[in-house]
């Protein structure tokens, strides 16, 4: 299993790339509705390309109230 | 038949051209189903009456880059009901429910065969319009769900008894009860997604799909359809009853309303 520490550095990465964001400009505690400037219907964009990514499911309901990159991580994490 | 037909709504247009007749969703910001919507898709529904003489195949897809169809215009639903008594905001809601079921049986019952070409956001009405199609062909972006637990509600446009049809028990209670969204992969897994593309692509895999069963008898095609795919009169007129009977619910009008309120980036759904 792959380390939490790589796991967050896929997903600031991802998100950087889809979102086309400075990866640079992104720190782990952010708030990524905020640092990505997405909504509800892109945030489900986010949550499709991070299953498809890490090859996981991720309840919605898990990720309610989540809104950091590290602890979004650390839902992931839990799931591989 | 290469005379084409078209029309352009407010929220979806059709052409039909070579056999081929294409619905396309555009209402902005995820194909909401308002009352306009229903308007336009009942007006499609009686198209599709003489439409399915030339045509062979129907492909229902979207026009909008954030997905399919997000459901029913909540925004809408909740507001006309604040101008309504009680009674007639039920009367209403059921009288709205009556009549996208016959649209959807329309196009579920219909002799050619329909393919639902999706991406993006396919939550509840839209999963429902997607569930009445014979195929769902889906990019890698689609999700699925029906959010409508969440908010004290049951699908109201035919989600559970066609989901039933189509997949088993089990998966329809893990949507239903969790209001949890599926991604692609799992819905192919599940058997309720026949072909996965890539992004982008699940109109051009739909026209293709569409081109290989122009090949074949239409009077067998359509005859192997009403054989495998009956429609689930009673449970869908059972469905509206209890949507209806939740909908008066003082909790579900206070969910409605937290709903249509929140300004937060993720809305607010229990």
């Amino acid at each position: 299993m792959q380390t939490a520490d790589k796991t967050l550095d896929e997903i600031l990465n991802l998100a950087a790339t889809h979102f086309k964001v400075s990866r640079a400009k992104l720190s782990p505690d952010d708030d990524f509705f905020k640092a990505l400037g997405i909504d509800s219907l892109q945030t489900l964009d986010l949550l499709t390309k991070l299953e498809n990514h890490f090859h996981v499911e991720l309840p919605d309901y898990e990720l309610q109230g989540v809104t950091d990159f590290r602890t979004l991580a650390g839902k992931i994490q839990s799931r591989l | 038949m290469n005379t084409e037909l078209s029309w352009t709504g407010e929220t979806m247009s059709y052409r039909c051209k070579d056999g081929l007749l294409e619905l396309s969703l555009h209402r902005n910001p995820c194909n909401e189903i308002g009352s306009v919507s229903l308007n336009e898709l009942e007006s499609f529904a009686d198209a599709l009456q003489v439409l399915k003489q030339p045509a062979h195949a129907l492909i229902i897809s979207s026009d909008l880059k954030a997905g399919f169809c997000a459901g029913a215009d909540l925004r809408e639903l909740y507001e006309r009901s604040q101008t309504m008594q009680k009674e007639d905001a039920a009367k209403g809601v059921r009288k709205f429910l009556e009549r996208i079921h016959r649209a959807l049986n329309s196009i579920d019952a219909a002799p050619l065969t329909t393919i639902a070409a999706v991406h993006g956001v396919t939550f509840g009405g839209g999963f429902e319009l997607a569930l009445a199609c014979d195929l769902i062909i889906a990019d890698k972006t689609a999700r699925f769900c029906f959010p409508e637990l969440r908010l004290g509600l049951i699908p109201g446009f035919g989600g559970i008894p066609r989901l039933k049809r189509d997949v088993g028990n089990a998966v329809v209670r893990d949507l239903l009860l969790t209001g949890r969204s599926f991604n692609t992969t799992k819905a192919q897994q599940i058997g309720l997604v026949s072909q996965v593309v890539s992004e982008g692509e699940a109109l051009r895999a739909a026209r293709a799909t569409a081109a290989q069963i122009a090949k074949f008898d239409r009077q067998t095609s359509a005859a192997a359809k009403q054989f495998i795919k009956p429609i689930p009169h009673e449970e869908l007129r059972r469905e509206i009853d209890i949507f209806c009977d939740l909908f008066s619910r003082p909790a579900v009008q206070a969910g409605l309303k937290k709903f249509v309120e929140s300004k937060d980036a993720q809305p607010y759904l229990p």
